[in-house]
């Protein structure tokens, strides 16, 4: 697989590392009142869906990057490459 | 038809026009006690110790494509029973006593051969997990032996000792351990369901599960709805798009395990041997093939096909260990699906639906546990309770903070 980063163009898929659903950005309010029920879905639940799958990955061999990658799990085509900052404060974190 | 040596003789003399297909290829009936979703080892195992040992007749097993097709079909057909963990140890060594009487069990030939598993160590550590590993398989009673270098080395001459980087401290071997004809434990299994009357309707796709009321009522396939009262998911590698059906999210993401095969080569490899610096495990077919394999390629993925990156770092840690294989060529490669759960270990559970009931995330392990996980899912069927055995395999571990992790890992599925 080859992923196009945002800033260094096509890179083959070995110099990343992979972590998973990029849900994994929503962390859980620690303080709410459903702490405990929301990190251990956040934890330990996945939608794992065949198809389109937004997912975190880790340019640990180029410039140290995090990545979301929108890919289809039948087929490994990849659809879109965002910074995983953008994505983030898109979805109002890290301010 | 009973399989005697007779039998073949009598055959051999009257033009081999006796023998029969094995099992039937019946039309669902409109409604069973249990339904098992899924035609794989596990699936079929299930209805055998079902039918067998249970005394529950009126079973069906539905299958997507075709008996055998899946991930029975696709593993490196190594059985052992060398885990570490209270959780897993007694039902992998229920597994290992389920498949030394397997061929007798079954009337089929199995091509189980006990020819002994090696783990190899290459650090003072390393031996120490090893040792700890061995005294807690004896523990459980399975059997574990500590070999030194040189008893390796009397064994497999071949091993590469001398490494600079990862020199060869020695073993841990189970003698008991082995290989078994994947194939033939899937057909061995669905004969003998068939002959105790359990119905194996293949192409039949389940397309939803039918729910009313918070009860699971039957599945709805390609071929109609069969309704059950109670139904049991064994889709190892597919089990988030099943139980999506049900609305439910699982501990599991699906990744892809490449498997290869060399061309025939003479006999080489006396028993099964995993390398202890790499992710790397071999062992030699009848047909003379090395068939191995190592990581899963570790990201989410439904596709039956892997990339190449794993690809060399598989055949890397091969040539580093046993270097002779060097030139010997690939002859097939291929990819299958794997259920990779969140601390490493299976599920075999009810679930909050009532009449539904979950078999999977077996990693890929999946294979050495197919008596087991088939006699235990059984089991939950029949008597509402988790075997003994199983009893560890539970939903709420991951809530409660019971993990069953060997790896010691995390809720990481890629790196189990």
């Amino acid at each position: 697989m080859i992923i196009n980063h945002p800033l260094l163009g096509p890179r083959d898929a070995s110099e990343f590392t992979y972590l998973g659903d990029a849900s994994l950005i929503n962390r859980p309010d620690w303080q709410a009142e459903d702490a405990a029920e929301a990190f251990y879905e956040y934890g330990y639940l996945r939608d794992n869906p065949a198809g389109e799958h937004q997912e975190l990955w880790y340019h640990e061999a180029g410039d140290r990057s995090w990545l979301v990658v929108t890919r289809d799990t039948t087929t490994h085509e990849i659809s879109k490459v965002e910074l995983a900052r953008d994505v983030a404060r898109a979805r109002g974190r890290s301010k | 038809m009973r399989y005697s040596g007779f039998r073949v003789i009598k055959e051999a003399l009257t033009g081999h026009k006796g023998w029969k297909p094995v099992w039937r290829d019946p039309e669902p009936k409109a409604h069973y006690d249990i339904v098992v979703i899924g035609g794989g080892g596990h699936g079929l195992a299930t209805a055998h110790y079902l039918s067998k040992v249970y005394g529950h007749r009126n079973v069906a097993v539905v299958e997507k494509g075709w008996i055998g097709g899946g991930n029975v079909g696709r593993n490196t057909t190594i059985v052992r029973s060398n885990y570490m963990l209270d959780g897993n140890e007694p039902f992998y060594e229920f597994s290992m006593k389920l498949w030394e009487g397997l061929e007798q069990d079954l009337n089929y030939n199995a091509m189980m051969s006990q020819r002994g598993i090696l783990n190899l160590f290459h650090t003072d550590g390393q031996r120490d997990a090893y040792t700890r590993r061995g005294n807690a398989m004896i523990l459980h009673g399975a059997d574990a032996e500590l070999l030194d270098a040189d008893q390796v080395r009397k064994e497999h001459p071949y091993l590469n000792f001398d490494d600079a980087r990862f020199p060869i401290k020695g073993g841990l071997a189970q003698r008991r351990g082995g290989t078994a004809r994947h194939d033939a434990v899937a057909w061995g299994f669905a004969r003998s369901a068939d002959s105790h009357g359990v119905d194996i309707i293949q192409n039949c796709e389940v397309t939803g599960l039918r729910i009313e009321n918070g009860k699971c009522l039957g599945v709805e396939t390609s071929k109609g709805f069969i309704g059950a009262n109670k139904v049991g998911c064994a889709v190892a590698g597919n089990s988030g798009r099943v139980m999506n059906m049900a609305g439910m999210r699982l501990p599991i993401e699906s990744h892809v395990l490449q498997a290869f095969v060399s061309e025939g080569l003479k006999p080489v490899l006396p028993s099964v041997i995993t390398y202890g610096a790499g992710h790397f495990y071999v062992s030699q077919s009848d047909k003379g093939g090395l068939v191995f394999g190592g990581d899963i390629d570790g990201y989410n993925t439904y596709a039956q096909r892997g990339n190449l990156p794993v690809v060399e770092d598989v055949c890397e840690g091969g040539v580093s260990l046993m270097p002779m294989i060097g030139r010997s060529r690939l002859l097939r490669m291929w990819g299958g699906v794997m259920d990779m759960s969140m601390d490493g270990s299976p599920i075999i559970d009810r679930t909050p639906v009532e009449g539904l009931y979950f078999n999977g995330g077996w990693c890929y392990g999946g294979f050495k546990a197919t008596p087991a996980s088939g006699y235990c899912f059984a089991h939950l069927l029949a008597q509402d309770e988790p075997h003994s055995t199983a009893t560890a395999y539970r939903f709420d571990r991951f809530r409660t903070g019971r993990m069953i992790d060997e790896k010691g890992v995390g809720n990481q599925p890629n790196l189990h």
